[in-house]
């Protein structure tokens, strides 16, 4: 494995295999009375987050505190960064406290990458602009795999924005990897020009039918609307939005009953899904987010226990 | 649920290659092991109250293989479980990061119990001080005693066990390898020197 995790590309699938058989442990502590191991003692962990988050940031604490480690949450409001602080100074002085572990989210692509290059810490890319969110993708995958076994051959239906998800982007990389058929499906506004290339060379195919393509998946995730891009003029309305690309109840009765709806949150109920899909038994929003803690564990045990990762 | 499997165990090539002396055959584990298992139940004046807990990756197999012949002397089956304890190693930092194994409590836990940390061979010590640890998170047994096919000696740490199959004195230079048929496809402890120190 990797020093960081920038990106779903720096792993292979024994990579991917090791983190998965972690997570499984790491699930089961979860139920215990005592959540605690000691495997991170000693070790310290800067949540650094440029951008609003509740779900990732109390899932990476939450993680690192479960593993023993000392997690400090830096958030953009409210900090130096608010008084004009660039992000190299940023990091610098954080990463000067001698910190082990730097969980960033950051709204440019390449944030990560970047911050990887300015300090010794591990980094753990926790969302960078349209770019990507690898522990994001591993969670999915891993929910799915849990609900339906290995996704070899699965077929995959994700639905949604895919010019500015850095979730697609991820879940392509990492089903890819673990063989699963993805069928991209999005309003052609919303597609990014040159997707014809970019899906050949990912090995997805593309859509603009849900109808079609919503009987044939094993399992299908709904990317969230980001509100602000309705402004932007890639659909006219919400309400036009739903009827052509939202997982309504109407649309549910299409998807075969024991294929997972998975949602990485926040959910726009009634926009992109509907509370019948939302909270349906096939439903894995919940399951995704137990399995996001489970997920950050491994991650950050495997980046951080062993030898290599002092500084 | 489908259960995702961990990554499968694969013994360490070089305990394939590896030329040593055999100290025990299959013959002389079966027996060591049928005496550990009687002597457990002599100890606890029958089964109440006893929990079985192997470590990976061998003493889940002699953990598993105490239960059975417990349960042929007895009738009974006693809780078995297994108690991983990579994350409490004391030399976790010292190593690249290895992924866990499985940790399953039999479904009456351990609170109160009388367990029986079942592991192949006892060295420095450090492996059962990291397990008692380990417990310590999952419960509180009444008592726990620790059950081992070998003792090769070189306590690091004020730590015995209460029931040894063979007591193997050894140079701290050689290496003392336990096979198990359900892990390795054979039983054997054999012995072999070094050159480099262990």
């Amino acid at each position: 494995m990797h020093k960081h995790l920038l990106s779903i590309d720096d792993l292979d699938v024994r990579d991917v295999e090791a983190l998965f058989a972690t997570a499984a442990e790491m699930h089961d502590v979860q139920n215990r009375s005592v959540k605690k191991l000691p495997a991170l003692r000693g070790r310290t962990v800067v949540n650094l987050f440029f951008e609003d988050s509740t779900r990732t940031r109390s899932s990476f604490e939450i993680a690192g505190k479960w593993l023993s480690a000392d997690v400090i949450n830096v958030s953009a409001k409210g900090s130096s960064v608010s008084k004009g602080e660039s992000l190299r100074d940023t990091v610098l002085t954080v990463a000067a406290m001698g910190v082990d572990g730097l969980v960033i989210r950051h709204g440019a692509s390449g944030a990560a990458q970047q911050v990887s290059q300015w300090t010794d810490a591990v980094v753990v890319n926790a969302g960078d602009g349209m770019h990507e969110h690898p522990t994001q993708a591993l969670l999915d995958a891993y929910t799915l795999q849990r609900r339906i076994g290995p996704l070899e051959d699965k077929h995959v239906v994700i639905v949604g924005d895919l010019t500015h998800s850095r979730v697609f982007r991820s879940n392509v990389l990492l089903l890819d990897k673990l063989g699963a058929h993805v069928t991209a499906v999005a309003p052609p506004t919303l597609m990014p020009a040159g997707v014809t290339a970019w899906s050949k060379d990912a090995g997805f195919s593309t859509s603009h039918d849900l109808d079609e393509v919503l009987p044939e998946a094993d399992a299908v995730m709904m990317l969230r609307v980001q509100r602000e891009r309705m402004s932007g003029g890639y659909f006219p309305s919400a309400r036009e939005y739903t009827v052509g690309y939202g997982l309504t109840r109407e649309r549910l009765a299409l998807l075969r009953p024991d294929a997972p709806i998975c949602h990485p949150g926040p959910m726009n109920r009634g926009l992109e899904i509907a509370a019948d899909a939302a909270d349906a038994a096939q439903s894995a929003v919940l399951d995704q987010v137990s399995a996001g803690v489970a997920i950050r564990m491994s991650v950050l045990y495997h980046l951080l226990a062993g030898e290599g990762s002092d500084q | 649920m489908v259960p995702v499997h961990p990554v499968p165990d694969t013994p360490p090539a070089e305990a394939a290659t590896l030329e040593g002396r055999t100290v025990l055959d299959a013959r002389d584990i079966s027996r060591a092991l049928t005496r550990i298992s009687h002597e457990i139940l002599e100890r606890n004046k029958g089964t109440e109250g006893l929990v079985l807990l192997g470590i990976p990756t061998r003493g889940v197999h002699l953990a598993r293989r105490i239960a059975e012949r417990i349960s042929r002397v007895e009738g009974v089956d006693v809780p078995l479980g297994t108690l991983d304890i990579t994350m409490y190693r004391d030399d976790l930092r010292q190593h690249p990061t290895r992924g866990p194994h499985r940790t399953e409590m039999p479904p009456g836990g351990v609170d109160g119990k009388v367990v029986v940390l079942v592991d192949d061979v006892l060295f420095s010590g450090r492996t059962v001080r990291a397990a008692l640890d380990a417990m310590n998170d999952l419960g509180r047994p009444a008592t726990v005693r620790l059950a081992v096919l070998v003792d090769r000696g070189h306590r690091e740490l004020p730590i015995r066990a209460d029931h040894v199959g063979k007591n193997l004195p050894s140079a701290r230079s050689e290496r003392v390898m336990v096979r198990v048929e359900e892990f390795d496809g054979h039983d054997e402890v054999s012995i072999a020197s070094t050159t480099e120190e262990a």
